[in-house]
């Protein structure tokens, strides 16, 4: 699904961000993406999604090869990935609906077909009945349930999730966690890269624990060894 | 495609002020370069009038028969460069003589003027050059005593159309460089205000050529309405200069406003293409 080979990345100003990171998400699998803040995390996620390329190593994702991308291939294969971040990334002048809706728009999904495939993501995330509202009238948690739903809306294989309850409280959380369990138990995978150690406590699901750039541990939650966030 | 044209509209109508602002900044662009545009216009029309005055008087040997004369003005006349060969008898040449004198017309006694072949020149052969030319092959025949152009005046005509020519060009160039310019970031400025919503495009896997259509089909809209403002701006500007000047100036005919409809078309167009395809590199 995903697979990460021998992967650095380096930044002209900050410098080396990832070095040699190896690991694969296998069809299907949840795992967490944790470390302090400036660890990697989020240059991992940005691989994944092919928002960069790697200076070494090789990046493959749902069989598309970071040595022979091309911009149209990267769009094709983000159709096939949810991207969900802590801020949302919603169209502010476009409601619930408009948003998810949007997805499918820009992918040339037939007209006909997309209000039944938006209105099935915006009950499954619980939104029924907050199809017609915007951004702006709904809260947080609610915001990232309509984010979810726009990832969800185009069946992707693996869901990438950049601290999607960073900015929620804590019973949005739950709740948005909740969403996201659900959804890899209906078969879609998940990568989840997050602070939030409780979260990470209250499951046994696969830890990639990241420090400095680099893969510190890839396992079970290793409890009370692993370094507090930040 | 119909998204696309369904998104451009959209966005013209969510952002009114912003739409209303690059449009009037096109105009105003156009404007400044439709005015340069009329002013060469006029300058070239008043340049032409005057280069139609260019005329090659060959003086024809007394005693000439007329029907050599007509026959060698109808040789003349079908050189490529020569649009017409005028025979002028010794009678029409007093009479001319006379009209021009006006007061004086009685200096000339009938039969001092000698009649003569009015050559001119089709226009794009009135410099020097051809002007020579022609000049010299009228010279070869043999009933032909002298041949008059006023070198000099052409030549100076020659050289103010040159300058003329090569100012216009340069300013003709200026300016439509600063129109491309000023457009550009304009246009700029509507792919910056819609730039969340083209990061969340390419997330959700649009390809750079469906983020770029309704950029372009708002660049090419706004283009033909700065267009056509701009002429109405022209129109106005000279039909003021003509109330308040009392001068026949020379509008653009039909053309010329097809062309320049077309031009603010493709500047919209490709100030667009250009804006959104740098922003679409960068991110």
């Amino acid at each position: 699904m995903i697979q990460f080979f021998n992967v650095s990345k380096e930044y002209p100003r900050s410098g080396l961000a990832l070095s040699d990171a190896t690991f694969r998400l296998h069809k299907g699998e949840f795992a967490f993406l944790t470390g302090p803040s400036g660890a990697g995390k989020s240059t991992i996620l940005r691989l994944a999604y092919f928002e960069e390329r790697p200076t070494n190593g090789e990046v493959r994702v749902s069989g598309v090869s970071s040595d022979e991308m091309s911009r149209r291939a990267v769009a094709k294969l983000r159709r096939r990935l949810g991207i969900v971040f802590q801020d949302f990334r919603l169209l502010e002048d476009r409601t619930a609906e408009g948003n998810v809706a949007f997805a499918l728009e820009v992918t040339g999904t037939r007209r006909d077909q997309i209000a039944p495939r938006v209105n099935r993501v915006l009950t499954q995330v619980g939104l029924a009945s907050k199809f017609k509202a915007y951004p702006s009238e709904l809260s947080g948690g609610e915001q990232q349930r309509v984010a979810i739903a726009r990832a969800l809306v185009n069946d992707p294989v693996v869901l990438i999730a950049d601290e999607p309850t960073g900015n929620l409280d804590e019973r949005a959380t739950r709740g948005v966690f909740q969403l996201l369990r659900d959804i890899n138990a209906s078969g879609t995978a998940v990568l989840m890269a997050t602070h939030n150690l409780d979260l990470v406590r209250r499951t046994d699901y696969r830890t990639i624990e990241m420090d400095a750039g680099r893969i510190v541990h890839d396992g079970a939650f290793r409890g009370s060894d692993v370094r507090t966030a930040t | 495609m119909r998204l696309a044209i369904r998104d451009a509209l959209a966005t013209m109508r969510k952002a009114p002020l912003l739409s209303l602002l690059s449009v009037t900044t096109i105009a105003f662009s156009l404007f400044a370069f439709a005015l340069f545009g009329l002013v060469a216009l006029n300058i070239k029309r008043a340049l032409e009038r005057v280069e139609e005055r260019v005329e090659i008087r060959a003086f024809v040997a007394d005693g000439t028969r007329i029907e050599d004369i007509a026959r060698a003005a109808d040789e003349i006349a079908r050189y490529s460069e020569v649009q017409s060969a005028t025979i002028v008898t010794r009678e029409q040449a007093l009479e001319r003589a006379r009209a021009e004198l006006g007061e004086f017309s009685d200096v000339f006694e009938p039969g001092v003027l000698p009649a003569s072949i009015d050559v001119r020149m089709r226009p794009g052969f009135r410099d020097p050059r051809n002007v020579e030319a022609i000049s010299s092959r009228i010279r070869t025949f043999d009933f032909v005593d002298d041949v008059r152009y006023g070198a000099e005046w052409i030549a100076q005509l020659h050289k103010l159309r040159n300058i003329a020519g090569a100012t216009g060009i340069a300013l003709g160039v200026a300016f439509a460089v600063v129109a491309v310019i000023i457009i550009g970031a304009t246009i700029r400025m509507t792919v910056l205000a819609r730039s969340t919503e083209i990061g969340i495009m390419r997330l959700v896997g649009a390809t750079d050529a469906f983020i770029r259509r309704p950029f372009l089909i708002e660049g090419f809209v706004k283009g033909i309405l700065g267009g056509m403002l701009a002429l109405a701006f022209t129109w106005i500007a000279a039909a003021v200069l003509e109330h308040y000047l009392n001068f026949q100036a020379l509008f653009f005919d039909n053309r010329l406003v097809a062309f320049g409809l077309a031009g603010g078309a493709l500047i919209g167009l490709f100030g667009s293409a250009f804006a959104v395809g740098r922003h679409l590199k960068r991110v």
